[in-house]
């Protein structure tokens, strides 16, 4: 990482001993700095335990527990009203948690103000001061720790290098694009080297080029600059490509914990199996021997739902681009169905197929075919399709 | 707990005590009083019942009903016409029409009186046909006596006076229509006037509501028009001051303010849900609406605007005209004589100056504590209850007219000993001291046009998001510093606009400062009063065309400012 000059973090141990940002404490505990004291290998870096909040009388919150390590990226994912923002501002101390407790370095957080915290928060809205500069916005803070003028230029100076925006210091926030003013408010929230970055929906707000753009730039920086990050956020796609774990909270209550990876491909309930990526829920079966459904008349093999006792029901699901095309078929789970329809998008074909579970039954699976496997085997709609679903991407959900 | 909390929850602390001593306490004092005798002793309803057995006393309440519902439907149905030629139609000079119709702001209502007197009353221009001059030269009777003194004279002079406010509140309503609803009532085939009906008058039925209350409270609660012409057709507002300054009766002065207040209250209460539901009306979507041309109707309008113009613009010439003429209507050379007081009571420039004075005050600590309260109302996160309680008592003084503040101050301040529950024998009054002084008269101005004043200030910062707070908080820095830096630079438009307001209205009203100004403080307002009574008309509404011209000064000054403060924040507003 030592080829980035620029690195803000870097300017901490620079010889002049002029440290970008005091260690904060709990107000008024006495005790040394946070940083003197040496942290021990098994004590996680941020955690929280246990967090419960109330509105009135509906559960924003019940019982939140999660761990981050120093350096990480954790996404926050789930629907809108799922409590995590709610999480969010709880961490940054904008909110007070009703019972649970937040940790830093192994500290007591939970009662240490928002001042004292030296989190770095960044909003969808990016909540830039309308009538200062990008420089003054990012000087902002540092102002305050009467720091001399020129050290303070040259922070704000390598802060504005390292988010590509050299050059327009002197612009104000009403003079750049909606990109540039994401950057100008992380640049803000970078500048007092924080202990954690907090993103409120940093991306939600700007257009889906600059999304995707800023999605790497911001993935990138937190990266060199190894700062451990809690990001909130509804976008699936986002929470994939960003964070090492994610975090799925569905009323208030986290539902799963763990790499973007492990969400995908083991995605530990039908909620979290529909809201990060999509798939077919097949319907009530029987499970009939070790690992052998019976879905109407047809038998499924599975590789996984051990826990489902013999004799009653799951739920068997799978994604549309495990499903398997093939022309001639030989393995043991293949299907003959109907084509219902054929839905283009680009690369592939979103395909909608009816598969016949009996006399009257039938069930209606997705599947996204490639583009040049729907040209090679001339598949059209009302036409018959055999397909494999093959056994170690069944998932199977105890009912 | 640490010290930024602890300051942040004591001046909102700060804030809900001071609207306390300022408006609950003297009205709960005034309130007292009403159910009191004379003596102080507690009599409970037997004032009220007296008020209502005296012919004399409750024929005022009917009267003042009957002028204020007649008032509304005037000044509502050509403040409609106006606010809707300035907003839905082509015509040019929208500005300027604007400008002319918000004149009558800047003058005390006694002069609406005094020019009605002069074009209309015994010896008036129009009474008397320009005396005898139209007769001689056309051989014609064209003379009129509209009998001016009582109802028709205060319906004049007050519908004048309503005119301003109704244009502005529908002409915000009109604005705020959505042009979407239009393209779609056209689309359906609709009529002009069936979309008139189905779009317009729906989508401003609450600013519609808002202006009768508006129009309603002001003219039932003035007291300089009728003073001026209401001869002997008894209003509630005169009625206070009589029993108050001619009687000394202050018992009957408080009972009457409180059956004043009844109608005034329901009122503003109408209004505030309607001003609520008014925002409601539009969503952030919605598209501006453009007139287009269109010959015959813009005609018709530009025509109106014109004859209204040209009305108040005469009102306002024969005021000055008035003011320069040597004696009425015998000797018509002009001259400054009447703008040197010499021989007339009032107090002269004296007067003036004081006026100024306090209007510059109330102008520079109204704002500072009006825009002050408003953030930390607005802004700051502590103590949700107790900024709750803050922001519906600064609603409260739009209820209470001029007349009720006034005398409830003069209970309130002048009384040496407060009597508190579970203290019989009371405590010494620690605000006696501002009885009688500049403090009291500055003070009244504040809380007689906070709520408006509120408003702006509140508005102006609902427009900053809510996070900036957030993110200052996040980095250490304290939230006066970011109020500073960021908030009130930003909310500076605003901040003038209520100075202005402050200023303008403080040096035009006559009701709250009548009952509180003392010999050592002469007010200009109060020497129009004054001086009318004496029968020095002509000074009166030459101290009245002082206080415009002041007015009008002020106005251009404040605009020289905004355009100024708009282009050095030209940067930073820019989409």
């Amino acid at each position: 990482m030592g080829q980035y000059p620029e690195h803000p973090t870097m300017e901490t141990n620079s010889p002049s001993g002029d440290k970008v940002s005091p260690p904060r404490l709990p107000h008024g505990n006495g005790k040394r700095g946070i940083e003197d004291f040496p942290v021990a290998p098994e004590e996680p870096y941020l955690q929280a335990r246990g967090i419960t909040k109330r509105f009135g009388r509906s559960n924003a919150l019940r019982d939140v527990s999660f761990q981050a390590d120093k350096g990480e990226f954790l996404c926050v994912l789930g629907p809108s009203g799922c409590g995590k923002t709610t999480l969010l501002r709880i961490i940054a101390g904008l909110e007070k948690q009703d019972a649970g407790s937040v940790h830093l370095r192994g500290e007591d957080f939970s009662n240490v103000p928002v001042s004292k915290r030296n989190v770095g928060i960044v909003f969808q809205s990016y909540a830039l001061f309308p009538n200062l500069t990008a420089a003054q916005n990012i000087a902002y803070g540092l102002r305050i720790r009467s720091r001399r003028r020129a050290s303070i230029q040259d922070r704000v100076e390598s802060l504005l290098r390292l988010m590509g925006l050299s050059g327009f210091g002197s612009k104000f926030p009403a003079q750049l694009s909606g990109g540039q003013q994401q950057r100008v408010a992380l640049a803000r929230a970078m500048a007092l080297s924080p202990h954690l970055l907090l993103l409120d929906e940093p991306l939600s707000a700007l257009d889906a080029q600059v999304r995707l753009m800023l999605r790497g730039e911001v993935k990138q920086l937190q990266r060199r600059l190894n700062i451990t990050t809690l990001m909130v956020t509804h976008d699936q796609e986002e929470a994939l490509t960003m964070a090492d774990r994610i975090l799925v909270m569905e009323g208030g209550e986290v539902v799963q914990i763990g790499t973007p990876m492990e969400i995908y491909e083991k995605p530990a309930t039908p909620f979290v199996a529909s809201f990060v990526g999509s798939m077919n829920f097949m319907g009530r079966a029987l499970k009939e021997t070790h690992r052998v459904y019976r879905l109407g008349e047809i038998r499924l093999h599975v590789s996984r739902g051990d826990h489902v006792t013999q004799g009653s029901h799951a739920t068997i699901a799978i994604r549309p681009e495990d499903i398997v095309v093939n022309r001639i078929s030989h393995s043991q789970n293949s299907l003959s169905t109907k084509v219902v329809s054929l839905e283009f998008r680009g690369p592939l074909y979103r395909a909608t197929l009816s598969l016949p579970l009996g006399a009257a039954e039938q069930c209606l699976l997705q599947a996204d075919i490639p583009t040049e496997k729907i040209r090679r085997f001339g598949i059209s709609e009302n036409g018959q399709l055999d397909v494999e679903l093959p056994s170690d991407r069944i998932h199977v959900y105890a009912a | 707990m640490d010290l930024d909390r602890l300051i942040k929850g004591g001046l909102i602390v700060l804030v809900c005590l001071w609207m306390t001593v300022a408006v609950v306490f003297p009205v709960l004092e005034l309130l007292v009083r009403s159910l009191s005798n004379a003596q102080g002793e507690f009599t409970g309803l037997a004032n009220f019942s007296r008020y209502f057995r005296t012919p004399a006393l409750a024929g005022s309440l009917t009267n003042s009903l009957t002028v204020s519902l007649i008032t509304t439907m005037v000044s509502v149905s050509l403040g409609f016409l106006f606010a809707y030629a300035l907003t839905r139609t082509a015509i040019p000079g929208k500005t300027l029409f604007l400008g002319i119709a918000m004149v009558p702001v800047f003058a005390p209502t006694l002069l609406n009186g005094i020019v009605l007197v002069y074009l209309f009353g015994k010896k008036g221009v129009v009474t008397t046909g320009a005396f005898g001059l139209l007769e001689r030269v056309t051989g014609m009777a064209l003379r009129a006596d509209i009998g001016l003194y009582g109802p028709v004279g205060i319906i004049l002079a007050e519908a004048f006076y309503t005119f301003p406010q109704v244009v502005l509140i529908l002409s915000i309503a009109l604005r705020m229509t959505d042009a979407r609803l239009y393209e779609a009532a056209q689309s359906l085939g609709a009529s002009p006037w069936r979309s008139f009906i189905s779009v317009t008058l729906p989508g401003i039925r609450y600013g519609l509501i808002s202006a009768v209350f508006v129009s309603f409270v002001l003219c039932f609660t003035d007291f300089g028009a009728p003073k001026v012409v209401g001869g002997n057709y008894n209003v509630l507002a005169t009625d206070i001051y009589k029993q108050v300054i001619g009687q000394q009766n202050f018992s009957m002065g408080a009972t009457v303010s409180v059956i004043l207040l009844i109608p005034t209250v329901i009122a503003f209460a109408i209004d505030r849900f309607c001003q609520g539901r008014q925002q409601a009306v539009v969503g952030t979507g919605s598209v501006p609406y453009s007139p287009r041309r269109h010959p015959l109707r813009d005609a018709l309008f530009l025509t109106y605007c014109i004859v209204i113009s040209c009305a108040v613009l005469c009102f306002l010439t024969t005021a000055f005209f008035v003011s320069l003429v040597n004696v009425w209507p015998y000797d018509f050379t002009l001259t400054w004589k009447h703008y040197h007081f010499h021989d007339t009571g009032g107090g002269g420039y004296a007067a003036f100056f004081n006026s100024v004075r306090m209007s510059f005050y109330t102008a520079l600590l109204g704002t500072c504590l009006t825009f002050g309260s408003a953030y930390l109302l607005e802004k700051l996160q502590e103590t949700p209850l107790l900024r709750r309680i803050g922001y519906f008592l600064s609603i409260i003084p739009l209820a209470l007219p001029g007349l009720v503040i006034g005398l409830a101050y003069i209970f309130f301040f002048n009384n040496p000993h407060l009597d508190l529950p579970f203290f019989p024998a009371g405590i010494p009054n620690p605000f006696n001291f501002l009885y009688g002084t500049m403090g009291i008269l500055i003070l009244c101005n504040i809380v007689h046009f906070y709520t408006v004043s509120f408003l702006t200030a509140t508005t102006a910062l609902k427009q900053l998001e809510k996070e900036l707070e957030m993110v200052s908080e996040s980095m250490g820095v304290p939230f006066y510093r970011t109020c500073f830096r960021v908030t009130v630079p930003v909310c500076l438009p605003a901040i003038l606009e209520i100075a202005l307001y402050y200023f303008v209205n403080s040096m035009a009203t006559v009701s709250a400062v009548i009952f509180l100004y003392s010999a050592e403080i002469p007010l200009a307002s109060v020497a129009v009063a004054n001086m009318d009574d004496a029968g020095d008309v002509a000074p009166a509404a030459a101290m009245s065309m002082l206080i415009v011209f002041t007015n009008i000064l002020v106005r251009l000054v404040y605009t020289l400012l905004t355009r100024s403060l708009k282009q050095s924040a030209q940067a930073w507003t820019a989409p």
